[in-house]
């Protein structure tokens, strides 16, 4: 067993990942040295994952605020009123890092933890969803990264019984050293039953539920616990390993225990397990916290408390429980198989205190582990402006059919069904738009409300313009969700960053939470949860800055909602919005000229908002046949996919004016929709009355797409095209290293 | 006493994992490789030193819940 | 019409089955728990459902297979009463020996789900009247253990007494082979001789509402229903 009382030496510290400076702290703060318990404990609070010490004081602006918001950031998740005494509980939650050391277990366990943060609070989960980027196709570890991580999801969402309904899934030679798993997950409950992490209550039991703690995900005590044990392979810190099962259960059981009126508060072991879950109940019910380790349930021999306070074991609860109510939640634990005990109680002297084998092993103040966490307002420099780049400076392809082939193959256009398929999403037989749409829908019990949801950002917009690049995530979450008639209501965050040390990556954050925090305040779509994940560098060469945002709204019948699929032969299809055919920093420069500089299209708030509202107004009023919103890859795309879903071809006959083809077909300008009617006259004078611009283009019919020059393309070939590349690639029978 | 069961596909089952591992060998150049099936390992303590109702009882352990006799064989080895 | 839909630990489309069973007898499944060793009385069918019964970890319904309430389920079954066992169900089912053959991994070792086109092979059981000989229906697969297999002898007796449930298929009604999970002669579901009992792997239960993807599936629980009533 390791021994609690050690010199603290510098080095110790450092591998702790605490900086001279942060130790000094903890001594001023208890007036001694700590135990090497006490260490782990800091160092498990202090670290940038669990006390956002570099990120916290931009935070604090963001926009949380709206009078359906019920929890904002701060609780496992946040929660929103949807009406008719329902609310959704909602949160992105990243697993980076470990799913690119062991991508299958990762990524897995990603999912259990996004998952429980969200049955804690009470609700069942109902929907998950998956923003994953990676490295390069051509870089050696990709297609194995893939396949790990997509199978990994697949294996714990599958077994859980939650439908994966939608996500992103792109590539990048900057996520080659990192890859990024964002996990989100959304469930629902009455608004009168949500349950929070505050322990009320002097003397109450803190009980542990679910999985057994091993030596599973300790970080700080990697090379420490070498010195002190040397030799001792069974010591050596593991990956952490999900188990659905024991999640499944614990979600029945933790639900059935709600129900029966015996919780007080509750609390996800998650990132740092005991330590962080055990201070977060006492220090924001204003109580103290004295645990007994030896009543922990534990996987293997001799585990000392250094090891048992800083485990991330899965699958693990802890409560605090209405002492006269114990037994009928014993009963319940029991039932379904999970380990139940009573580890602790909550006390009044606001100290956490740690005991073991009879010995003290902490002794801390508990409020100050978390307010008094160092707190970085870290140097930064704002991102040079990006120059604008004129469409008439992007050359123009030879064939632009071919132009629209090559992008519909493309790695990150092309279609993401190799990936889907490998997850239940039709589970719970509430999925009603699947996967491969503008934004999932997936009703609520018998309906006819339902929910729209989607995770999006454009990380290259992010990184030649972070505040337009965090509007435009924002705006692009707030207009999916718009596209299939719903309202949008608020958002999670999954912040992605490289090394806040260095200030152009600090700048970068900054500006995309000034961007995001605009956007937000504009289309009165407030952040009620997140994460940050800081440090995605590898070699001095940080990710693209990745501000994941997962939207949600209510679609308040789902029977009315809209998909992009073209329809029947002979509707108009109309375009709505203004297009310049900005072209720079767009998916057909990138794609057709690998050249992915200049400013990212702008993004006017007013007008999004304007148009979306709109559009929103058409599909309520059933004009609107079929809905797409217009991002990468600009016009060509979203009518190529409509026609690829529809199996249906169009005749495009008309573009906006004055503006080159292929700028108008593949430019990305924001605030656009495409839409087929069969009551044009009537679209088309109101938007003129509502101040939209809207533009017939052509119509729907036959079965190839045709272009203004004459060009036709077989709808069959762009679906073949769409739907080819991933297959292949995945294979191996592709060999992308001549790409 | 321990005991090792080891499960595997019986030879008329076609195993895709097994295959899938195959194919990965030779890929990786060990070309030696004619076959590979794949399997479970159950290692089991049991009570007593009646070395025979020990086997006795592990092959009804397989029968009962440890191999589906319908496309799984089982081998039992008792250590010492 | 009385339904009971077992639950065990891990199980997870037990909800979709019971809504299923709702729709189409407008009365409320009793869920049973995998501890219990009898069934409600005057149960008309017994109903496994989908999910990964304790977590699938020695064989896919290799466990639940052992449990409690099996045995009142296969004297449920002994007396001729029905029996439907879908997806991890199915798995259950031929663990159990209440349905010839084995359950193994896809051939191409990935879950799949989607929608599937199958083609119904025996009309005129309890769970078919509903449907016409040779339809082909769109349903949902969602599995990663479904590659049916037999030996040959019963695979010729399967075939030869007309047990073979559904077959997988494409939009025409021509049997896929190897598609979607790599089974013997595309079977996607099997009878018990006595025709009470149903394997299948695909999910007919969430395909019950033309708001989320279509009715195919609901013919099969009307079927039940109106058997009950008319036994």
């Amino acid at each position: 067993m390791i021994a609690n009382q050690i010199p603290i030496t510098p080095e110790l510290v450092a591998q702790h990942g605490l900086k001279p400076d942060e130790y000094q702290r903890i001594l001023d703060l208890i007036g001694r040295e700590p135990t090497l318990t006490e260490l782990g404990i800091f160092s498990a609070m202090w670290n940038e994952h669990c006390s956002y010490k570099s990120s916290r004081i931009h935070l604090k602006g963001l926009p949380t605020k709206a009078p359906w918001v019920i929890q904002g950031p701060g609780e496992n998740a946040g929660v929103i009123d949807i009406g008719d005494g329902m609310a959704v509980v909602f949160k992105m939650e990243s697993h980076n890092h470990p799913s690119f050391i062991e991508p299958y277990q990762g990524a897995a366990t990603g999912c259990g933890g996004i998952l429980r943060d969200v049955f804690t609070m009470g609700a069942r989960p109902i929907a998950a969803l998956n923003a994953l980027r990676f490295g390069d196709p051509k870089h050696p570890r990709t297609r194995h990264l893939i396949s790990g991580v997509v199978a990994g999801i697949g294996h714990y969402g599958n077994a859980f019984g939650v439908p994966t309904v939608g996500g992103q899934f792109g590539f990048h030679t900057r996520y080659d050293g990192n890859i990024l798993v964002n996990a989100m997950a959304v469930g629902i409950c009455r608004s009168d039953q949500i349950f929070y992490a505050a322990a009320t209550g002097v003397g109450n039991p803190i009980v542990y539920l679910g999985s057994k703690t091993g030596r599973d995900g300790i970080h700080g005590a990697t090379m420490a616990s070498a010195e002190f044990d040397e030799g001792s392979e069974e010591k050596r810190p593991t990956v952490q390993v999900g188990d659905p099962f024991a999640e499944k259960l614990l979600l029945e059981a933790c639900l059935e225990l709600m129900a029966s009126g015996s919780v007080i508060a509750i609390q996800d072991m998650g990132a740092a397990g005991l330590t962080c879950s055990a201070v977060e109940m006492g220090a924001k019910g204003d109580l103290g916290v004295e645990l007994d380790l030896d009543s922990v349930p534990t996987r293997e021999a001799a585990m000392s408390a250094y090891e048992m306070m800083l485990s991330e074991s899965q699958e693990r609860m802890l409560m605090v429980l209405d002492p006269a109510r114990e037994e009928d939640a014993k009963a319940i634990f029991t039932k379904w198989g999970l380990d139940f005990a009573i580890v602790g109680y909550t006390t009044n002297d606001l100290k956490f205190r740690v005991k073991h084998g009879g010995e003290e092993m902490a002794v801390l103040p508990i409020k100050e582990l978390g307010d008094e966490a160092p707190l970085y307002d870290r140097p930064w420099v704002p991102t040079p402006k990006a120059p604008v780049i004129a469409a008439s400076d992007v050359p123009a392809p030879a064939s632009l059919g071919k132009a629209l082939l090559t992008l519909l193959g493309s790695p990150d256009l092309c279609s993401k069904r190799w990936v889907f398929e490998q997850y239940d999403h039709l589970i719970l037989g509430n999925t009603v738009q699947r996967p491969g749409g503008d934004a999932a829908v997936v009703r609520i019990e018998d309906g006819p409300k339902g929910l729209a949801i989607t995770c999006d950002v454009t990380p290259r917009y992010c990184e030649n313009d972070p505040i337009e690049g965090g509007k435009q995530a924002v705006a692009e979450a707030w207009r999916n969700i718009t596209a299939v008639g719903g309202r949008p209501l608020a958002i999670t965050d999954n912040l992605n960053f490289g090394n806040p040390e260095r200030p152009e990556i600090m700048g970068q954050f900054v500006g995309c939470l000034k961007g995001i925090s605009e956007a937000c305040v504009a289309l009165d779509f407030p952040i009620v949860s997140g994460n940050v994940s800081l440090y995605n560098e590898t070699q001095g060469r940080g990710i693209l800055p990745t501000p994941t945002i997962g939207g949600v709204g209510v679609v308040d019948d789902v029977a009315k909602s809209a998909t992009l699929a073209f329809k029947d032969a002979g509707e108009p299809i109309i375009l709505i919005g203004e297009t310049t055919g900005w072209l720079g920093a767009s998916t057909y420069r990138a794609v057709i000229h690998q050249r992915e500089d200049g400013a990212p299209p702008p993004v006017d708030l007013e007008t999004e908002r304007r148009n979306g509202n709109f559009v929103r107004g058409l599909i309520a009023h059933g004009k609107a046949t079929a809905v797409h919103d217009l991002s990468d890859g600009g016009l060509a795309i979203a009518l190529a996919e409509m026609a690829i879903s529809g199996k249906i071809g169009a005749l495009i006959s008309a573009l906006p004016e004055g503006i080159p083809a292929h700028a108008a077909l593949f430019g990305e300008d924001q605030a656009r929709y495409v839409l087929t009617t069969d009551d044009p006259e009537k679209v088309l004078s109101d938007a003129a009355a509502a101040g939209v611009p809207a533009l017939c283009i052509g119509s729907t019919g036959g079965n190839a797409l045709t272009l203004p020059d004459g060009e036709s393309i077989p709808v069959s070939d762009l679906e073949h095209a769409h739907e080819s590349w991933l297959p292949a690639y995945m294979s191996g029978a592709l060999d992308v290293s001549e790409n | 006493m321990k005991a090792r069961v080891t499960v595997t596909l019986k030879t008329s089952v076609l195993d895709p994992q097994g295959k899938a591992i195959e194919g990965s060998l030779r890929s990786l150049g060990f070309d030696g490789v004619e076959s590979v099936r794949q399997g479970k390992v159950f290692d089991l303590e049991v009570a007593g030193e009646d070395k025979a109702k020990a086997e006795a009882d592990i092959k009804a352990m397989c029968e009962k819940l440890l191999a589906n006799t319908v496309i799984e064989s089982y081998r039992v080895e008792i250590a010492g | 019409m009385k339904s009971a839909v077992i639950l065990f630990p891990g199980s997870n489309r037990e909800r979709d089955a019971a809504r299923a069973l709702k729709a189409a007898t407008g009365r409320e499944s009793e869920i049973i728990w995998h501890g219990e060793t009898a069934l409600p009385d005057g149960t008309d069918i017994v109903v496994l459902p989908g999910g990964f019964s304790y977590g699938d970890y020695l064989r896919c319904g290799a466990i639940a297979a052992r449990s409690p309430v099996m045995e009142a389920v296969r004297a449920h079954a002994n007396r001729g009463g029905l029996v439907l066992g879908i997806c991890n169900g199915f798995q259950i089912l031929v663990e159990s020996g209440l349905l010839p053959g084995a359950l193994l991994r896809n051939s191409h070792l990935k879950f799949v789900c989607r929608m599937q086109h199958l083609k119904v092979e025996r009309v005129g059981t309890p769970f078919t009247r509903d449907y016409r000989q040779g339809q082909v229906v769109e349903v949902a697969v969602a599995h990663g253990d479904g590659n049916y297999l037999a030996d040959p002898e019963t695979l010729a007796r399967i075939e030869g007494e007309g047990l073979v449930a559904f077959r997988y298929c494409d939009a025409s009604g021509n049997h896929l082979e190897g598609s979607p999970n790599g089974s013997m002669n595309a079977i996607a579901g099997v009878y018990s001789e006595k025709l009470n009992v149903l394997g299948m792997m695909p999910h007919p239960e969430n395909l019950i509402d033309p708001l989320v993807g279509g009715t195919d599936g609901l013919g099969l629980f009307t079927s039940i229903a109106g058997g009950a009533r008319a036994a």
